[in-house]
């Protein structure tokens, strides 16, 4: 079994809290969302991105000037308006 | 696409800075035993001898016999310079900032730090006001890294438990091209270089290389290295990608300003969003990692990264000062 068919095995059965496993996505406190793996990212005007890289940030904060990729712009904005 | 043949090829000896490399080098070269550390060294003399000594490891010289790298009395040398290196940056560093919450908040703890910490921008000044000739100056000294960069860190891999390691890795594949040579971020550097008209051979400007930029990259061997400073090495790292997003972008948009060659643009708009990744790996799931299963390593992760700093922060204050930029 492929690492990814143990997540979509995982995503059916339901994770456990406290899995040994590593995560897919991850959500990264006042970044951006982390995305292991190859995927399609469809940004605000439809536009579909594929990912290039073992593991892929996307911007949650909007104002990354490479959307949909984050490009570190979170850490200069104020902080109350970081995701 | 132009064609380098980037190959990991033996290049000429820098030049010595003073007797202790004199020696060194013409024992090499000779095929004699090396001699012991004198009492008193100068700095950038011992500095251009220990970045001697470590090139071995990653490549070798055109003048040596390969075996000299594992030469009792080259080691021996190495080991002498090292401690010397380690204790000078020690002495530099202040101590780790105090935060609660161990290990679960080193991330948050990091990024505030890295965050508040205010130093000389070389990225800044290439954005906005230094001339073509000053832009060329600094990728001469930064090539003596970029073109092997992400191989000291490599050394760290086997040393680390396994979660840390496997995320290194994650970070590590990125950096070398996730399997595509013409992708490998040392490769793109030296694509950038010959497209300047530069010399993009490893170490081709080793001998202009100022102290500071010597202390650099045995910094980065040093940690590299040693196993036992592999919470440093990781911490050095962290600190290297946090503060390398942002800056990437206003290097890209000097270059651009410049009117210099597209594909150094290139390489540097690739840092924006690659290390805009790394520094989240290398923060939450290398460095957070490693603390979770060795959290005894927490300072050394922190001495690592204040090093990356600190080192990053001499070689501003070096290069704008000389042009009268301060």
């Amino acid at each position: 079994m492929s690492a990814r068919d143990a997540g979509s095995a995982r995503g059916a059965g339901g994770a456990t809290a406290g899995s040994s496993e590593s995560p897919d996505v991850v959500v990264c406190p006042g970044g951006p969302l982390l995305l292991r793996g190859d995927h399609v990212v469809q940004d605000e005007d439809g536009s579909a991105h594929r990912t290039t890289r073992p593991v892929s940030a996307v911007c949650r904060c909007g104002k990354s000037a490479t959307k949909p990729w984050c490009d570190g712009t979170h850490k200069v904005i104020p902080e109350k308006l970081r995701p | 696409m132009t064609e380098i043949a980037v190959v990991r090829r033996p290049t000429p000896l820098p030049k010595p800075r003073g007797p202790l490399g004199e020696r060194v080098f013409a024992a090499l070269v000779e095929g004699r035993p090396v001699p012991e550390r004198p009492a008193i060294v100068d700095e950038e003399d011992a500095a251009i001898t220990l970045w001697t000594l470590y090139e071995m490891s990653y490549r070798g010289f055109a003048e040596v016999d390969d075996d000299r790298e594992w030469d009792p009395s080259a080691v021996r040398l190495r080991g002498e310079l090292e401690r010397d290196l380690e204790a000078r940056l020690r002495s530099r560093w202040p101590g780790r900032p105090a935060y609660d919450g161990g290990p679960a908040a080193f991330p948050d703890a990091f990024f505030a730090e890295i965050e508040a910490h205010e130093g000389p921008s070389l990225a800044r000044f290439v954005h906005t006001e230094a001339t073509a000739d000053q832009v060329l100056e600094l990728l001469q000294l930064r090539s003596i890294y970029h073109l092997k960069e992400s191989d000291p860190v490599a050394w760290v891999v086997p040393r680390l438990p396994v979660a840390p390691r496997a995320s290194l890795m994650e970070l590590q594949y990125d950096e070398y091209g996730t399997g595509r040579p013409e992708h490998l971020h040392a490769r793109l550097f030296a694509d950038g270089m010959a497209a300047l008209g530069l010399d993009p051979t490893e170490g081709a400007y080793i001998d202009q290389a100022p102290l500071v930029v010597l202390e650099q990259n045995n910094t980065m061997s040093l940690f590299g290295l040693h196993r036992r400073l592999r919470g440093a090495a990781l911490g050095h790292l962290a600190a290297f990608e946090a503060t390398s997003s942002l800056p990437s972008r206003r290097m890209a948009q000097g270059l651009e300003r410049l009117g210099l060659a597209e594909e150094m643009q290139a390489y540097y708009r690739e840092h924006v969003e690659a290390d805009a990744v790394h520094e989240q790996l290398a923060v939450r799931t290398i460095c957070g990692g490693l603390l979770a299963v060795e959290p005894e390593l927490e300072d050394d992760v922190w001495f690592g990264a204040f090093s990356c700093l600190d080192l990053e922060d001499r070689l501003a204050s070096y290069l704008l000062d000389r042009w009268g930029a301060a």
